[in-house]
């Protein structure tokens, strides 16, 4: 195991979920996936729905699906701030199905522009879900 | 001069009472516990995402194209209040401290030439300012911990504050909540949203400017802005949906009014509206 380890904390509005050590995570970010080792230059990046992983001596040992959100980056430290978070293992393929046939019609009768960028973002977010859950 | 059977009925009326207070005691107790994890839980968010703001702001501090959400539009003329207070009353000084607060800075504010507006979230500030300062309320959010707080009605609020903001209707935003320290102390607390005020001891500058804005990055932080406007918004919401202390044990101010109701139906089933009793309820409306 490296001395040296990224404090990696995610966080929920609901609650923190994830608060440890590991020796990378790879941080699905808006303009692509980065990973993040120990002393990573300070930075913030938007997140895109997908797939944090958790790395531990060369091992992913941890996927968790975020459906975007923050990434703050320090030398130290690596802290997401997800709007919504599960174990990859309990993405729910049935409901993300459903919930994109519904937001497909919100987005069709979507008055104003706010709306319809909402209904965008719930979509992209559920066809990560059955990108992901397809394999 | 009240005869025998008048003490004796009283007596009746009181245990009476009595008994159902003991009762929504502890119904009150199980809510209050409740609201008390959830708000909990929801510190962790509201602390990091105070950090990484905090953090931006001391980056962005002095340069120019900041975000206006964070750096102000240069101007301190309209001041938005947003007053978080509870639905319910029988909460002892939670409602009025905050009122009072509010209605100081009211006060100072004008006195200054400013031009104030009131956003009220809960619907018991919203009474108690109606009278005074109806002219500067915009609107009234009620009912946002119904049936339980949840982040997205926080969300809708700063949704909003951010819109207004771009519509140039305020050019700086104040929230004041009570802060829940525990059962029987609620710190009132003003907070100001917008521009962005860095907390006392912030780490500022321990970044310098070294932040590495990849692409979108800009866009970013405008989303992170009114992300954090949605936690800050949902810290202050908490404590007004949640509870506060009343002499005597605990009322969660969503279970209060079902208490004040059951209590006049108690009371009316006894048959007596006593003088005590009419003061106290005309007070408890002035007061909650």
């Amino acid at each position: 195991m490296a001395e040296e380890q990224v404090n990696f904390e995610l966080v929920t509005p609901e609650r923190l979920l994830v608060s440890r050590g590991v020796d990378m995570v790879v941080v699905p970010g808006e303009d692509g996936d980065f990973g993040v080792l120990p002393r990573h230059t300070p930075m913030i990046s938007n997140i895109r729905p997908g797939v944090l992983g958790l790395y531990q001596d060369g091992e992913l040992t941890e996927s968790i699906f975020v459906a975007g959100g923050f990434a703050e980056v320090t030398a130290a430290r690596c802290t997401v701030l997800a709007g919504q978070a599960m174990a990859v293992e309990d993405l729910d393929r049935g409901a993300a199905e459903q919930k994109l046939k519904d937001t497909r019609e919100d987005l069709e009768d979507g008055r104003d522009d706010e709306a319809r960028r909402e209904a965008e973002r719930q979509i992209a977010v559920c066809e990560e879900i059955l990108r992901i859950t397809a394999s | 001069m009240p005869n025998l059977k008048d003490l004796r009925v009283r007596i009746a009326s009181v245990k009476s009472t009595q008994k159902i207070t003991a009762a929504m005691k502890m119904v009150a107790a199980a809510k209050l516990r409740r609201a008390q994890e959830q708000a909990e839980a929801a510190r962790p968010y509201a602390e990091r995402m105070e950090r990484m703001l905090n953090s931006l702001a001391a980056a962005s501090a002095g340069r120019e194209g900041a975000p206006e959400l964070l750096a102000g539009n240069g101007r301190d003329q309209v001041h938005l209040l947003v007053v978080g207070t509870a639905d319910r009353g029988l909460c002892g000084g939670f409602n009025s401290g905050i009122v009072r607060e509010v209605r100081r800075r009211i006060a100072a504010l004008r006195k200054d030439g400013k031009t104030v507006r009131l956003l009220c979230v809960g619907r018991k500030g919203r009474d108690q300012l109606r009278r005074e300062f109806g002219d500067a309320i915009i609107d009234t959010i009620e009912d946002v911990a119904k049936p339980r707080l949840r982040f997205e009605a926080a969300e809708s609020i700063a949704k909003r504050i951010a819109q207004m903001f771009e519509a140039g209707e305020f050019d700086v935003c104040t929230i004041y909540y009570a802060r829940f320290q525990s059962a029987i102390s609620q710190v009132v607390t003003a907070q100001q949203l917008i521009p962005f005020a860095p907390a006392d001891g912030a780490h500022g500058g321990a970044h310098g400017g070294g932040w590495r804005r990849g692409r979108g990055v800009g866009r970013g932080i405008r989303r992170g802005l009114a992300r954090g406007l949605r936690v800050r918004a949902e810290r202050g919401g908490y404590p007004g949906g949640a509870a506060a202390a009343q002499p005597g044990g605990a009322v969660v101010p969503g279970a209060a009014g079902e208490h004040r109701q059951r209590a006049w139906r108690a009371h009316d089933r006894h048959g007596q509206r006593d003088p005590q009793r009419g003061r106290y309820d005309r007070q408890s409306d002035a007061d909650l």
